[in-house]
């Protein structure tokens, strides 16, 4: 299984970091298009275990919470899930979730089982590093990575503070705002990340409001991956697999002509 | 000890779960709070507006009838309801409205499940002519229409919220999401002493008039502190304004009365510190409605402003302190106290303080007429006929 730096220290590789909505619309579709955005290019899956309050995802990531959830999903399908994407495929894998369902299972069970179903990293998007001593030492004892975010409203003082307690990569979030698909990124977003990079060797990808190779490239110029989810979504919901297949192969085409 | 710590924690309870792009902002008004809550301009425009505009101190009133009607100890309410607006949320929205004024944000969004925090909110931002949005359960528009419309007189835009159980959980969810983002113009103005610190302590610190006013109300008309203070308990505003005065005075009895819906065997309820466990919602640790997975459970009142799965964390440290202990009552139990009121004493509550009258007149039946209960009305009923008439139809 690789690790997060096997996909960062590839020199000129940028990351195509995907995600998915565990049991949307469907466990299988999850298994069977994490499979092939493997196969497509992407170097790491993060896979979103649905909460019900999910205050930090515009509509696109809320409805596919909402329709996983009333399938039954839960955080042990979840990890059954990744173990099973485990034996089929050997990129990086993140869970990425709100802190309740990983509170309730008990964080130390949660991390164990989360190394045991082969994961490497876990986002919490209401975790801050300042509440995220508890979760960090679980974490460490499995040699699990916590990635933290930042956002254009961090101050230097917040761009240390998750410099030196994430691990990984950083997750950059381009836009002061919730997940889902935009026109157009923030033209600050180049003043933001290089503002990042001066304080740290960490990798850094950018997510939130991506979906075209245009705004890929533009990333990618700057940071070290980039993050696409509620694109992914739509297309899985709205059309089978070839419009999927060429928003990721376009991506993929897009990051390397950087 | 104080309460709450530097990282906003109350014992176990509260803290700062929230998205990255909160932080600062979080920061920067617990800032702004600490510097307001010291200059003696902010305290005094504060202090002015409660007299002059909302119409404080509100009457420590003795119900004798319904008193006597019951047979026990002497029942006095806490007028909350005869403030301008009709609840005890404005002495919060006052508050909130002029620290985002000084703080020079120019829009307000708000979450409101009874409608009575909306309007509250609406009110100051035409006081203070600052742009206002307000976020509402879809169920809850229905059946609190009356407060849609005053939302809607006093200039602020209702946004209907279609997600989850359609009332206050996903309206709060939706007001966090627009103030993500647009936290740079926008202050949050939560209603409930709920949320990420500094929310609880300073909601808790701007609803604490009521209890200071009851303090000192009953030692001039009684010259002796009450034996019960008696509150709702949805997020728990009222009942944190009134309580927390009386933390120290270890004789004065602190009970919590939560919405126990439909049952508290039925799952149709919102007693979460009776039937919750310790969990993270809405950016604190507190007692939490939630299944075996983590995943918040719908709830249930027939008190808009009580159905809410969490409550705030002070009240969580009061009862695992012992400090308060919390019950429940049904919505049945809650109509009969709120006709009980109408009747002994021509007083419309509100469904929600109905809640604490219900079991106000179940422990004075019990206490000698000496024993002092307080009951904090914490609001009126107008908005409630709808659902009491509903409510009168099915029954019969």
């Amino acid at each position: 299984m690789s690790q997060f730096s096997d996909v960062f220290n590839r020199t000129g590789h940028k990351a195509l970091i995907a995600y998915l909505t565990v049991g949307y619309p469907s466990l299988n579709a999850t298994l069977e298009t994490a499979v092939a955005l493997a196969e497509w290019g992407c170097d790491i899956l993060e896979l979103g275990i649905p909460f019900s309050d999910p205050l930090a995802d515009g509509a696109t990531i809320q409805e596919a919470s909402f329709q996983a959830l009333k399938q039954g999903v839960t955080p042990t399908i979840c990890l059954e899930v990744a173990a099973k994407l485990r034996q089929r495929i050997d990129v990086p894998l993140v869970f990425m979730t709100y802190y309740n369902p990983v509170f309730s299972f008990g964080l130390e069970k949660f991390c164990q089982s989360s190394v045991a179903a082969g994961i490497n990293g876990l986002i919490v998007p209401d975790l801050p590093p300042e509440e995220g001593a508890d979760l960090e030492r679980a974490a460490w004892q499995e040699g699990l990575d916590i990635i933290y975010l930042l956002t254009p409203t961090s101050g230097e003082e917040r761009i240390h503070l998750v410099a030196e307690r994430s691990r990984g990569f950083i997750y950059l979030v381009s836009l002061t705002g919730v997940t889902g698909v935009r026109e157009t990124l923030p033209f600050e977003l180049e003043n933001f990340v290089s503002l990042v990079r001066r304080e740290t060797a960490l990798p850094l990808c950018v997510g939130f409001g991506i979906s075209t190779p245009e705004q890929a490239q533009r990333v990618a110029h700057i940071a070290d991956g980039v993050i696409v989810g509620s694109r992914i979504l739509q297309l899985m919901k709205e059309h089978p697999t070839p419009e999927l297949k060429a928003l990721v192969t376009g991506l993929r085409d897009a990051l390397d002509s950087c | 000890m104080k309460l709450p710590n530097e990282q906003g924690y109350f014992g176990d309870f509260g803290g700062k779960f929230v998205p990255e792009t909160l932080m600062t902002a979080l920061k920067e008004l617990e800032q702004a709070y600490i510097e307001a809550s010291s200059d003696p301009g902010f305290v005094a425009r504060l202090e002015e507006l409660r007299h002059t505009y909302a119409g404080r101190p509100t009457p420590l009133y003795e119900a004798q009838r319904l008193s006597e009607k019951i047979c026990g100890a002497t029942i006095l309410l806490k007028r909350e309801d005869l403030l301008h607006t009709g609840a005890h949320k404005i002495n919060n929205a006052l508050g909130q409205g002029l620290l985002a004024s000084r703080m020079g944000k120019q829009r307000i969004v708000a979450e409101t499940g009874a409608g009575q925090h909306g309007v509250a909110a609406a009110t100051v931002c035409a006081l203070l002519g600052l742009e206002c949005v307000v976020y509402m359960g879809e169920e809850d528009l229905v059946r609190q229409a009356s407060n849609v419309s005053r939302m809607k007189l006093l200039g602020a835009e209702v946004r209907g919220v279609a997600s989850g159980s359609r009332t206050l959980e996903d309206a709060i969810n939706e007001a966090v999401r627009d103030w993500v983002t647009n936290v740079q113009n926008t202050h949050y103005l939560l209603g409930s002493a709920v949320g990420p610190h500094p929310y609880p302590i300073m909601v808790r610190t701007f609803q604490s008039v009521i209890g200071i006013e009851t303090r000192e109300q009953m030692l001039s008309q009684y010259h002796r502190l009450p034996d019960y203070i008696i509150a709702c308990v949805g997020g728990g505003s009222n009942a944190i304004g009134i309580f927390h005065p009386f933390r120290d005075d270890s004789d004065v009895k602190l009970v919590g009365v939560e919405a126990a819906g439909r049952g508290l065997n039925s799952g149709l309820h919102s007693a979460s510190l009776n039937r919750g466990r310790v969990g993270v919602l809405h950016g604190a640790k507190s007692y939490l409605l939630q299944n075996e997975h983590g995943q918040i459970r719908p709830t249930h009142s027939i008190a808009p402003g009580l159905d809410y799965p969490g409550v705030g964390p002070e009240h969580s440290y009061y009862k695992e302190s012992g400090r308060a202990t919390y019950t429940a009552v049904n919505d049945e139990q809650a109509l009969e106290g709120f006709h009980l009121l109408c009747e002994t004493e021509g007083i419309i509550p509100a469904l929600e303080p109905a809640h604490a009258l219900y079991y106000a007149c179940q422990i004075a039946r019990e206490l000698p007429q000496e024993n002092l209960v307080v009951v904090n009305l914490s609001g009126r009923g107008d908005k409630d006929l709808d659902i009491v008439l509903q409510a009168q139809e099915a029954g019969e």
